[in-house]
């Protein structure tokens, strides 16, 4: 699979925002304003944006608690997100929802989940409308090593193989779920392999390299768009923090969140090779990054001035008329 | 005697309790924490730490971390129960019940009677309820109203420390599956905890504030609002009764319908909904078998009917406040005044 220079720059860019957010929140969440928990996804995204980067906004993505960079990579608007997370006015589900709750349909983001494998059967769902209209649309349920354990994961991955749907179930396999490993969680130690126990096709991926991703996710979407049913890909990659902010991570060494940092990052391995291999010039991917800085400064700035919701709004949207 | 928190005093009960019978395991999504993992053991003792230390003075057999499968895991527990252990089994949040209530409410509630009497099943179910975190949605509930439904449940909500180290031991040495509710905001409240282990038996209610002119009935997290507005309205003279039922199932209607009696008004204070929740339910029975003592309407003071919010303004205001629960006060003794001037 070859990538133009232009979606390599999209491709980056997407990476990048995803990083500088997530690392802005973690340094906004120690001033106290940001309410309630975030999951960060730094470490993962090559992940997002290598799936991502073959969907358009009439394709669905389902998410999960650590939902940030399913967003991002699915164009959700940056600043809606942040003020969302601030739990303001102008937020991306007017401060309903938070972190755990981001929604975009117009973007085709079914929301991030804070109920662990609770995406994978809508993303089925999204799937059986685009097969039902015949759409040529596909849906990507992301769900992680913890959440693969689920027994709805379980079900929709076999209905999904029973009525042959156009859904990629997306495992990213980070190690752990909580404080869990994954080698203890999973019995078999094979998400990819149990995934192809149902009956379809299934790799597992390194989940730090995006070219390794976006060519695996590349033949799944294609393969769904075409009727040719399902797919699963298990990614392996590491998140640089903790399961939440404020996670001790006493479960996990040291040494182990050192080498990750160190030999896991997947911006500086993309960078690293593009560069080398001459795909994109040094200065191309400088320029993105001070976009991007700005672009974050500005999303935090403008949900730190926009005001909280008003009481009125605590019993409206309950149903759509009253 | 020495204070302990709430947290302390959970694993306090389980400590002694799983010392005392060695049928008595806890199994649950990190109840230890750290199994497959390049650290330590007991990472979390679960998310709260409440069951911290246990794996270390009871091993990996009698202290399971499983995978998140929810259905499993309260299976298992409802399935070992029956067949001869005595399972602490831990659903993290009460929302995540949305995944796994069929082990509970077709399985484990439904053996003792639709066998013919037959089964026990003696588990206990830890979970924790309760807004105010900013949790949104997913993470908030208050759902007792749920289980309570449900016959064959019994439902346990301690609203200090002394009595849920009381109830924790009543609940594991129950036959019946007892669901044990904790609110996430009370867990560093602390009392005066016998280091001894005891009991409090299901179904008495506790007084915490004795008084003659309105009772209040209000569970977990909302008898700390209950005392609160008890304490200010005695000030001006104004004397409230709260009653704490500490189970909803079995509910202490006695001591409800004797403290209606004697103050002849009635507020329900329930964080878990306002349609088809403990206060409807209570205020139904009250109608029913009370209704001649009271003075005036009952008044239930309860979350609206929306899901949780997360934006902190829209949560404050979801969360029954002292501020609601002293006005529905002052609207029954108003209409009181009203009518006595009449
Ligand atoms: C049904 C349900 N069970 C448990 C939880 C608590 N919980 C939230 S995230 C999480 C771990 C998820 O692990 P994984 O799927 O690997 O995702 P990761 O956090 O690694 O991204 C757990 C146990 C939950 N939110 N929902
Ligand atoms: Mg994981």
């Amino acid at each position: 699979m070859t990538f133009s220079e232009s979606q390599l720059l999209d491709a980056y860019r997407r990476m990048r925002t995803i990083r500088d957010f997530e690392e802005r929140i973690h340094t906004e969440n120690t001033t106290g304003d940001i309410p309630g928990f975030v999951h960060l996804y730094a470490g993962q995204e090559a992940i997002a944006t290598g799936v991502c980067i073959h969907l358009s906004e009439k394709d669905y993505i389902g998410s999960t608690h650590r939902g940030h960079g399913h967003c991002i990579a699915k164009l959700c608007d940056v600043k809606g997100m942040m003020k969302e997370i601030f739990g303001k006015q102008g937020g991306l589900c007017a401060g309903k929802g938070g972190s755990m709750h981001i929604a975009d349909l117009s973007q085709g983001m079914l929301g991030a989940n804070a109920i662990v494998g609770g995406n994978p059967p809508l993303a089925v769902g999204a799937a059986l409308t685009a097969k039902t209209k015949k759409t040529r649309h596909c849906a990507v349920s992301f769900t992680g090593d913890g959440g693969s354990n689920q027994g709805t994961t379980f079900e929709a991955m076999n209905l999904a193989v029973v009525l042959q749907l156009p859904v990629l179930f997306m495992i990213e396999n980070n190690g752990y779920g909580e404080g869990t490993g994954a080698d203890y969680a999973v019995g078999s130690k094979d998400i990819a392999g149990r995934a192809a126990g149902f009956g379809m096709p299934a790799v597992r991926v390194d989940g730090t390299d995006f070219f390794a991703v976006a060519e695996a996710a590349g033949e799944a979407i294609e393969r769904a768009r075409n009727g040719g049913g399902p797919s699963a890909i298990e990614a392996v990659a590491m998140r640089f923090y903790g399961h939440y902010e404020g996670d001790p991570q006493s479960y996990r060494s040291a040494e182990e969140l050192k080498r990750i940092r160190e030999d896991s990052d997947c911006l500086r391995i993309f960078r690293a090779r593009v560069t080398a291999e001459g795909m994109l010039r040094e200065a191309q991917l400088d320029a993105i990054d001070a976009e991007v800085a700005e672009l974050i400064d500005e999303a935090v700035a403008e949900a730190r001035a926009a005001d909280y919701p008003p009481v009125s709004e605590l019993t409206t949207d309950v149903y759509v008329s009253y | 005697m020495a204070k302990k928190t709430i947290r302390e005093a959970i694993n306090e009960a389980l400590r002694q309790e799983m010392a005392r019978d060695p049928d008595i395991i806890i199994i649950g999504e990190d109840v230890s924490g750290g199994a497959g993992g390049s650290g330590e053991e007991d990472a979390y003792g679960g998310v709260m730490g409440v069951t911290k230390g246990l794996i270390g003075e009871f091993g990996r057999e009698r202290v399971i971390d499983t995978p998140i499968s929810e259905s499993a895991i309260m299976g298992a527990a409802a399935g070992a129960a029956t067949t001869g252990l005595r399972p602490v089994a831990e659903l993290m949040f009460v929302d995540f019940v949305g995944v796994c209530f069929d082990q509970i409410m077709n399985q484990a509630a439904k053996f003792r009677y639709m066998f013919g009497g037959k089964a026990r099943t003696p588990m206990v179910l830890r979970t924790m309820i309760g807004a105010g975190f900013r949790a949104a949605a997913q993470h908030s509930q208050s759902l007792y109203h749920l289980f309570t439904a449900v016959p064959g449940l019994k439902c346990v909500m301690p609203s200090n420390a002394y009595d849920a180290k009381g109830l924790m031991i009543q609940a594991i040495r129950d036959d019946d599956p007892v669901i044990f509710f904790e609110h996430k905001a009370l867990y560093d409240i602390a009392d005066e905890v016998p280091d001894e282990a005891y009991t409090i038996p299901f179904g008495e209610a506790n007084f915490t504030r004795e008084g003659d002119d309105v009772t209040i009935v209000a569970f977990s997290r909302m008898v700390h609002i209950a005392n609160e507005v008890a304490d200010k309205l005695a000030r001006e003279g104004v004397s409230v009764e709260v009653l704490d039922p500490r189970t909803s199932s079995p509910l202490d209607s006695d001591s409800i319908l004797e403290s209606v009696e004697k103050t002849g008004r009635l507020v329900i204070v329930d964080e878990s909904a306002a349609r088809c929740g403990l206060a409807g339910d209570i205020a139904g029975m009250v109608a029913q078998e009370g209704f001649e003592f009271l003075r005036g309407p009952i008044r239930q003071v309860t979350v609206p009917h929306t899901p949780v919010p997360f934006a902190p303004t829209l949560e404050d205001a979801y969360i029954p406040s002292p501020a609601k629960v002293e006005a529905a006060v002052r609207q029954l003794l108003d209409s009181k005044r009203r009518r006595m001037s009449a």
